[in-house]
């Protein structure tokens, strides 16, 4: 390289030797401390490739000879997350359900936990506050499908609604117009006579005779005598003010023809038995518990 | 534009250092009123500062018996008599409101009475140039042995190390001190010595030694000429009334030597008092000159009172030819008339009327401040619930205070909705119509209180609910308003 660089005449000191439109520039490295800070980060992002995980490679990465891994890390806090709680979890675990209603203590302790873990497992259907959605039960009120006592609640956690689990609850509403054993005309008549129950509006010229017949033959089987329900079954109580789906006649008929069949996961073996037991106690307190 | 230069004529644009460098202050000792006055509130200020973490206050059984202490893992602070919530921070405000409008009564008064005696700056800078003294010696001994330079005999150096240890025991001690005032003084001590202190501690004893060390030991007058703003401040809230530390030069001027002083006046000639001794300069801990008038780096410490007096006296002539005094009663002096010393004027009364109108009011506060206290939560998610029978309920988190000393039984009631009940989730066993709490003493409680109403006859989308909390022993009633909504 040929070194262009010249004396400035008026300050005494080199130029770069470039020259832009007749303007030239004075030559100002780096300071020295900074060109040597710069060297050292360099070096030390070497030793960073060497000590730490680093570069990509075709599966996985390469490991660092120290074997840090931040998964470790986490799984270290996890467990000294376990040495905090430790007792109170297994005095929680070890107590009944009815008892830790009953103990403020233990109540405040799976209402806390049992918040954070509906937070993180239930709210994405059933809501932040548990309020529901269509579709996805108000765990706030006292209508239950497949019970609201603790030991029920707790159940239902465990092994869901026709999730595939072995023990799940099964039980579903029916297409009876998909499957052709209503016609058009007798669902909508009985999808009045269902409202009738609760005390709902019907529509003109409804014949009630004919819907309750109708209801008797295909529906008392699962709704039971009157449609209060039954839940062992799942099968909603159809005389209360509470539609999971809705209640304008739409809504019915379109239950009615297609049936229903909403799953709820089974939490047993992805929640530890604790936990369950706190997420129960919690959704038994917001208020609907039986 | 900048007018061009010859290029042969550039220097190097070196607009010299940016700060004046330190100038060392060798105060000298002095004896007299304001010394004294000095030498007691620096007892004071400092006994207070050390030993009030070791007074002990009965609270009873369980709660802490240390009269100042700020409990900050349980959010707690304890002054004496009284115990204070985090939620109850706003009389520090009062407080801090009373401390700033009595620092400008002071200084409507007396000028910079807090800088001169009170500040913890002056205070230990005071403590760390006795120290000096008594290893080092005086003024001019301190001088010489500074300008003898490097000769490091071992004399000189056990000196230095003498008195940079004791500054730092002091120092230490003043950290030492300051944790104290956050966890049970004995204890801690007892902790520290044996090395089971937590970590924090020496972290914080350490950060205050250093503090203290570099603050007293080195900075010293700089610190209040370059990093205090209340200087400035002070500077503008003054006025012509108020009485500041000055040379009255009505008297002083001309100044002359002693000998020639007499000689004049023997002839009858008008002669100053000042003569030139330097001796208000060699007292003073920020080495200025009080006899330039009225300056920024003055703390107004009076010392140089004290030494003018001294000389004063031993010549012969009336003291206080260095006092507290302004500018009005110079003029007037000069005028031949007497002076006038106005203490009560507009400024110092609002000043007063602000103190004790904010007093007044943080008094009346904590003296009715109630020790039951709810606060009330409305469910926000849902807002309402219908129940299968058509009724409407709300949930509310509910907690209860109980700032006593001694666990309470409370009942809950609410006037809400028309034919409303209510319901606190897990009290049912016991009492379920009107639910019973037991708040342990100096805690809160937390609840999940539900009210439910029939839908028919409360046609309202929404209804202002109101909860009592009432002391079943002692009758006392806490109560909170929320509504109550309709989906």
């Amino acid at each position: 390289m040929t070194d262009h660089s010249e004396i400035d005449s008026v300050t005494g000191r080199a130029t770069t030797g470039h020259e832009w439109d007749g303007i030239k520039e004075l030559n100002t490295p780096l300071p020295r401390w900074w060109v040597i800070t710069f060297y050292l980060t360099i070096v030390w992002a070497i030793g960073y490739w060497i000590v730490y995980p680093a570069w990509p490679l075709i599966s996985g990465n390469t490991r660092g000879v120290m074997g840090y891994s931040s998964r470790a890390d986490v799984a270290v806090e996890l467990a000294n997350l376990d040495k905090i709680r430790g007792d109170k979890m297994v005095v929680l675990g070890a107590a009944s359900l009815a008892d830790i209603e009953e103990n403020p203590a233990l109540l405040a302790l799976a209402r806390a936990k049992g918040k954070t873990v509906f937070g993180d497992n239930c709210a994405p259907c059933h809501g932040s506050g548990a309020a529901g959605a269509k579709g996805y039960p108000n765990l706030n009120d006292d209508d239950w499908l497949w019970g609201g006592t603790l030991d029920q609640i707790m159940q239902t956690i465990q092994f869901g609604a026709r999730s595939g689990h072995a023990k799940t609850h099964e039980g579903q509403m029916l297409a009876f117009g998909k499957d052709g054993v209503l016609k058009p005309d007798e669902i909508v008549t009985v999808a009045n006579y269902v409202r009738s129950l609760s005390g709902l509006p019907t529509r003109k010229g409804f014949d009630a005779t004919k819907g309750e017949k109708i209801f008797a033959d295909n529906c008392v089987a699962c709704h039971g005598d009157g449609g209060k329900g039954n839940q062992e079954l799942g099968a909603p109580n159809l005389t209360d003010k509470i539609w999971l789906y809705g209640s304008d006649e739409a809504v019915l008929i379109e239950t009615i023809s297609n049936g229903r069949a909403g799953v709820m996961p089974a939490w047993d073996g992805r929640l530890d038995p604790s936990t369950i037991k706190a997420l129960a106690v919690y959704v038994h307190s917001l208020g609907g518990g039986k | 534009m900048n007018k061009p230069v010859n290029p042969n004529e550039l220097t190097s644009d070196d607009d010299g250092p940016l700060y004046v460098a330190q100038k060392k202050v060798y105060p000298q000792s002095v004896s007299g009123t304001f010394r004294r006055i000095k030498w007691g509130l620096m007892a004071f200020c400092l006994g207070v500062y050390y030993f009030l973490p070791f007074v002990r206050w009965n609270r009873g059984l369980g709660a802490p018996s240390q009269a100042v202490l700020i409990d900050l893992p349980n959010s707690r602070f304890y002054f004496f008599f009284i115990e204070l919530w985090p939620q109850e921070v706003y009389y520090f405000t009062g407080l801090l409101i009373v401390a700033a409008v009595a620092l400008f009564l002071m200084n409507s008064v007396g000028g910079r009475i807090w800088c001169g005696y009170l500040c913890p700056q002056t205070v230990w800078t005071d403590l760390f140039y006795a120290v000096e003294r008594f290893v080092e010696g005086d003024r001019r001994e301190r001088m010489r042995k500074d300008k003898s330079g490097g000769t490091l005999t071992l004399r000189r150096v056990s000196e230095i190390a003498l008195k940079h240890s004791i500054w730092l025991m002091i120092a230490w001690w003043t950290g030492g001190a300051w944790v104290l005032y956050f966890n049970d003084a004995p204890t801690l001590v007892k902790e520290l010595l044996t090395f089971q202190a937590p970590m924090i501690a020496y972290i914080w004893i350490g950060i205050l030694t250093a503090t203290t060390y570099v603050l007293a030991g080195f900075m010293r007058e700089q610190v209040c000429t370059y990093m205090c703003p209340w200087p400035r401040i002070q500077a503008a809230l003054t006025d012509e009334w108020a009485l500041n530390v000055t040379y009255r030069y009505d008297r002083g001027e001309k100044r002359t030597s002693v000998k020639k002083a007499a000689e004049l006046r023997a002839l009858g000639e008008q002669v100053g008092d000042c003569v030139d001794c330097y001796q208000c300069v060699a007292v003073c801990p920020t080495g200025i000159d009080i006899r330039n008038g009225p300056q920024l780096e003055c703390i107004q410490c009076g010392l140089c009172i004290d030494a003018c007096d001294n000389v004063m006296t031993r010549i012969g002539r009336p003291k206080r030819l260095i006092g507290y005094d302004n500018d009005i009663n110079i003029q007037r002096r000069q005028e031949g008339r007497a002076p006038v010393y106005r203490i009560v004027r507009a400024r110092t009364v609002a000043y007063s009327a602000i103190i004790a109108a904010v007093g007044g009011i943080m008094l009346y506060v904590l003296a009715t401040r109630t020790l039951l206290d709810v606060n009330v939560l409305h469910d926000r998610n849902p807002l309402a619930v219908r129940l299968s029978d058509g009724s409407i309920r709300n949930a509310y988190t509910v907690r209860l205070l109980n700032k006593s000393g001694y666990d309470r039984v409370v009942a809950i009631d609410a006037d809400g909705p028309i034919n409303s009940t209510i319901h606190v989730v897990g009290t049912d066993s016991v009492t379920p119509d009107r639910p019973m709490i037991v708040i342990p003493r100096d805690s809160t409680s937390e609840l999940r209180l539900l009210v439910t109403a029939p839908a028919d006859g409360n046609p309202e989308k929404s209804v202002p609910v109101r909860f009592h909390v009432t002391d079943i022993g002692l009758g006392e009633v806490a109560s909170a308003t929320d509504n109550f909504v309709a989906p």
